[in-house]
């Protein structure tokens, strides 16, 4: 028992600094993917449902391969055509060959992930509107843009919630993957601290407390914020 | 893009098709074999055994299913052998292997995942019906086995169906504990040949096809299933 908390001393000979510190780049990562899926996901929405053939198109292409494609695979082929994109880009402009920080690759290559999943939340979300409130809102006067930002959007969200509480907790849980390519996170901080003292279980169950605390904790956030945007809409049920 | 590899491989990726195939269908029938007791002691009680199926469901995804699997391949899988009679017994060949940690733990995931959807597929059963089977003569058990279960079952089938797909896309993980399945064979052609993309790229087309095929079966299940007409 004493070599529990030898092993999880958060000074140097224990490990639990380490775990703490991929804890917190776990949420970095997280939290940076999120809001690059969301942006992703409004816009393509958007374009999903008002855009031309070809815009359309090309954003069901990206849905469903994406969402047909095992998360592992994705992560290693994003991982490797970012860099490559990224120094081609750099070569040709004259400037030196990079290796790109693992938390940036780890946010563009979640991110790009979730964009196809929150893509199909927000269609949903903004099919949930009722026409009868847009009009309204373009009765007023209010140009495109503002009825999108002060009607389409506040309703659509209580609609969109329930499906973005759930890609936050599938985006917690898919940085982890992000160790197979070597992105320093809470797993691969881990599996160091397993590989380094040998004791496997100890980690392992560890990590998978905190990694479930992550999960508490949002939901009780998200159960709360679910309450505040379904203010002064009629009680279902 | 050069594909001089492919030809080489093709036993291989093979093998390992068949080995996503064996982990995916293992996974899903032990796995719905315990979401139904899970599912169902939720919506019965009794209250203690509905808190630990709460608790199970609540672990299980709340946790990444990657730290699962090292946690049961290396954090049991090192325990194992210290006790002597476990390496003793006829079991030990078996859990030398890494393939048997695999199927445990996707297996405890399907539970966890699924048996949350099945303590919301008997709790959605209307009442009438379980009352109507009871008042016929079924015993509980009659009840459960012809009317509350396929009942519940049949409600949420697609959700179901949705599900198993995001198992077999969860499969690959499997490669990080030596289970060499289609994932796995890529990752060794990688090695062995350098290339970066074209081995990724067939791997992701042949899961956009395994996908493919298993929308296409449980759509044909579904349609097979008797659904009340108005």
């Amino acid at each position: 028992m004493e070599q529990v908390f030898e092993y999880l001393a958060f000074s140097a000979p224990g490990w639990g600094g380490n775990l703490l510190r991929g804890l917190v780049s776990t949420l970095q990562i997280a939290l940076g993917a999120y809001a690059l899926g969301m942006s992703i996901g409004i816009l393509g929405a958007l374009g999903k449902i008002h855009g031309g053939p070809i815009l359309r198109g090309a954003l069901e292409v990206y849905t469903t391969l994406i969402r047909a494609v095992p998360e592992l695979v994705l992560i290693l082929l994003l991982f490797y055509a970012g860099q490559d994109a990224i120094n081609v880009i750099l070569t040709s402009l004259g400037f030196e060959r990079v290796i790109l920080d693992g938390l940036w690759v780890g946010i563009y290559v979640i991110g790009f992930v979730q964009g196809a999943y929150s893509t199909e939340v927000f269609r949903g979300a903004f099919g949930a509107v009722a026409p009868g409130q847009i009009e309204a809102a373009r009765a007023i006067g209010m140009s495109r843009l503002k009825v999108q930002t002060r009607v389409v959007i506040p309703l659509m969200l209580p609609f969109a919630l329930p499906g973005l509480a759930n890609l936050w907790l599938i985006t917690t849980k898919d940085t982890a993957l992000l160790a197979v390519v070597g992105v320093s996170e809470l797993a691969l901080e881990t599996r160091q601290a397993a590989g380094a003292t040998r004791a496997y279980f100890l980690f392992y169950v560890a990590a998978g407390c905190l990694y479930l605390l992550v999960t508490l904790v949002s939901n009780q956030i998200f159960a709360w914020l679910e309450r505040r945007l379904r203010r002064g809409q009629p009680v279902q049920g | 893009m050069q594909w001089y590899w492919l030809p080489e491989y093709l036993p291989a990726f093979a093998e390992g098709l068949w080995l996503t195939v064996q982990l995916l269908t293992l996974a899903i029938v032990f796995g719905m074999a315990l979401a139904v007791p899970i599912g169902l002691v939720q919506v019965t009680g009794p209250l203690p055994l509905a808190w630990l199926a709460r608790g199970f469901c609540t672990v299980i995804r709340g946790t990444p299913l990657l730290i699962q699997l090292w946690l049961i391949y290396y954090g049991l899988g090192s325990l194992f052998p210290f006790v002597p009679a476990i390496r003793e017994s006829f079991l030990w060949p078996i859990l030398r292997d890494a393939f048997p940690y695999a199927v445990f733990a996707f297996t405890l995931s399907v539970a966890g995942y699924e048996g949350e959807v099945m303590r919301g597929a008997f709790r959605g059963v209307p009442k009438g019906e379980l009352e109507a089977a009871r008042a016929l003569g079924m015993s509980p058990f009659q009840v459960l086995r012809r009317v509350w279960l396929p009942r519940a079952l049949q409600n949420v089938f697609p959700t179901l169906a949705g599900e198993f797909i995001l198992t077999l896309k969860a499969t690959p993980l499997a490669a990080t504990i030596t289970v060499f399945e289609v994932y796995g064979i890529g990752t060794i052609v990688r090695q062995e040949t350098f290339r970066i993309y074209e081995p990724l790229l067939f791997v992701a087309a042949i899961y956009l096809v395994l996908t493919g095929i298993l929308i296409l079966f449980f759509r044909w299940m579904e349609s097979r299933m008797p659904r009340r007409r108005a």
